[in-house]
């Protein structure tokens, strides 16, 4: 841990950048138009409250936390089947292991926001009954799904890879099934190992909700946007920032949480 | 199958003409070695001649390249056998210990017990707990592995492959990896597995161990047993030159 004299210096250092950011932004030419149109307190807590023309951008973030919720759900058993699949020996599963590869190579490939617009507006052009009739915010996130799924395939099959041959071999030597080992001994350690990494993706999975407007959902960056626009004041896009940053702050604390916590453990099992 | 019967029973183990090569590399050039029941083999001889390859072939580990394996009465190397059910009868314990770092000394011993041959809970919990009172470790039924000294994970190894109650145990080299104060607690548990009359195939670096349990011991060099027969007469009198060179090393080395 820091000692006395580094907690002084590290306090005296954050205290000094900080306070030079501020008189950057007091001193600037535009500083008071700024403080009106982005900090004004009236505006602050009107667009997160909405009014009755306008869309309250709290109201609207609980969409995008109903859209991250989902599709991290959806991700987490998606990208697990495309990782398991692509490591799935043997020459009868080949179509199977290119299928896995074209996927994750195609999604990490393709913008985001453009696999939005060839689900969002290409799916209902096929006429296909039902699925061509979905709502925005479920073509939103199926792009979602689709793409992060490819990265977190990826993060998990790391993981497998880390976890040594030794143990699958001594798996296997116990009579258990290629797939017994592998759900019992190699993917609850390869899981644990990469929680870091997979938390990381879910940061970015939560801040790009805000794309699925570009769809017509009205979440909270598209409500700040109509605020913003019709009250000629952008004290709602602070608002909208402040709510993506509130909700990955914990987020992010976790993923540190986990991470010291797999550190700590290391160490005793090396003292031990 | 009437190759070495001579008490009339079913040999525990038959390798016939066993080869393995990786690459360009032979490292089994045909192995002929028949284990009784009950009876403990050892190997002995330097690194690289072929002992672990051996194991991992009777385990299936690895695939042979030709000749056969008969356990109990089964060809095992037979393309149509089912390979988690011959595993099930074949006991391996590793050097590297090769605990599942995740799950309790109970969990790893109970794992396989429960998943392979379907006992519930409280019965594969009970045989565990058996095992770990047998060995000095049932106060370490909750533990990590990695809170374990390494004996204490080697017997939990060898607790982990008998709770499958296997006919025929592999050990391959399994006090290498200790540090010398610990290796005497577990050759002291193979000890008492072969007085009980555990049928086992032991590759080992510990002569006074081989020289100790083995009924025979089968001295191999560069793929081939050269030489095998009772310790008494491999380790005080052996035919083959190259196995009194091997001894004499050992003997210099402090070893025996």
């Amino acid at each position: 841990m820091l000692g006395g004299r580094a907690v002084l210096v590290s306090s005296m250092s954050t205290v000094l950048f900080f306070a030079v950011i501020a008189l950057i932004v007091v001193l600037a030419p535009g500083s008071e138009v700024v403080a009106e149109r982005f900090f004004d307190p009236f505006h602050l807590r009107q667009s997160l409250l909405g009014t009755e023309s306008e869309p309250s951008v709290a109201g609207a973030f609980l969409l995008n936390v109903y859209i991250f919720t989902i599709s991290e759900l959806l991700i987490l058993i998606l990208a697990l089947i495309i990782a398991v699949v692509r490591g799935i020996p043997g020459p009868v599963f080949f179509p199977f292991r290119m299928v896995a590869i074209a996927y994750t190579d195609l999604f990490r490939g393709i913008p985001l926001i453009l696999v939005l617009y060839i689900i969002g507006f290409g799916v209902p052009g096929l006429g296909l009954g039902v699925v061509s009739y979905l709502s925005d915010v479920t073509y939103g996130i199926i792009a979602l799904v689709l793409v992060y799924s490819a990265y977190v395939a990826e993060v998990y099959r790391a993981g497998i890879e880390s976890v040594h041959e030794s143990q699958n071999a001594a798996a296997r030597s116990l009579g258990l099934s290629r797939w017994q080992s592998l759900r019992f001994v190699l993917l609850p350690q390869a899981v644990r190992r990469v929680i870091p990494p997979l938390l990381n993706d879910f940061i970015g999975l939560q801040k790009d909700t805000a794309l699925v407007s570009v769809l017509g959902s009205i979440e909270a960056a598209r409500a700040a946007q109509i605020y913003g626009a019709s009250q000629f004041n952008y004290a709602s896009y602070v608002v909208a920032a402040l709510l993506f940053v509130l909700i990955t702050i914990p987020l992010a604390r976790f993923t540190d949480h986990l991470i010291a916590r797999d550190k700590r453990r290391r160490q005793a099992g090396t003292v031990a | 199958m009437n190759s070495g019967e001579a008490r009339g029973e079913t040999p525990a183990l038959v390798l016939q003409d066993v080869h393995k090569s990786f690459g360009e590399n032979e490292v089994l050039k045909g192995i002929d070695l028949t284990v009784e029941p009950h009876e403990v083999v050892c190997l002995i001889g330097a690194s690289g001649s072929g002992k672990s390859t051996l194991l991992k072939c009777v385990n299936l580990t690895e695939p042979v390249d030709s000749g056969r394996i008969v356990v109990e009465g089964e060809e095992i190397t037979s393309s149509r056998v089912d390979v988690n059910r011959v595993r099930r009868k074949i006991g391996i314990v590793f050097q590297a210990f090769n605990l599942f770092p995740h799950m309790s000394v109970r969990e790893n011993i109970t794992l396989a017990p429960r998943q392979v041959l379907k006992l519930d809970r409280k019965a594969a919990e009970g045989r565990a707990l058996e095992l770990l009172e047998s060995f000095g470790l049932v106060d370490k039924r909750d533990e990590y592995p990695d809170r374990l000294s390494g004996g204490q994970q080697q017997r939990v190894a060898i607790v982990r492959a008998l709770a499958m109650r296997p006919s025929l145990m592999l050990l391959d080299e399994v006090t290498s990896a200790l540090d010398p104060e610990l290796v005497a607690e577990v050759l002291g548990v193979i000890k008492e597995l072969a007085g009980e009359g555990m049928t086992m195939l032991i590759a080992t670096h510990e002569m006074g161990f081989a020289r100790d349990i083995a009924n025979r011991v089968c001295f191999l060099e560069e793929g081939r047993i050269l030489e095998q027969g009772p310790p008494g007469k491999i380790f005080t009198s052996p035919d083959n030159s190259r196995t009194r060179q091997f001894l004499q090393r050992i003997i210099a080395a402090g070893r025996l």
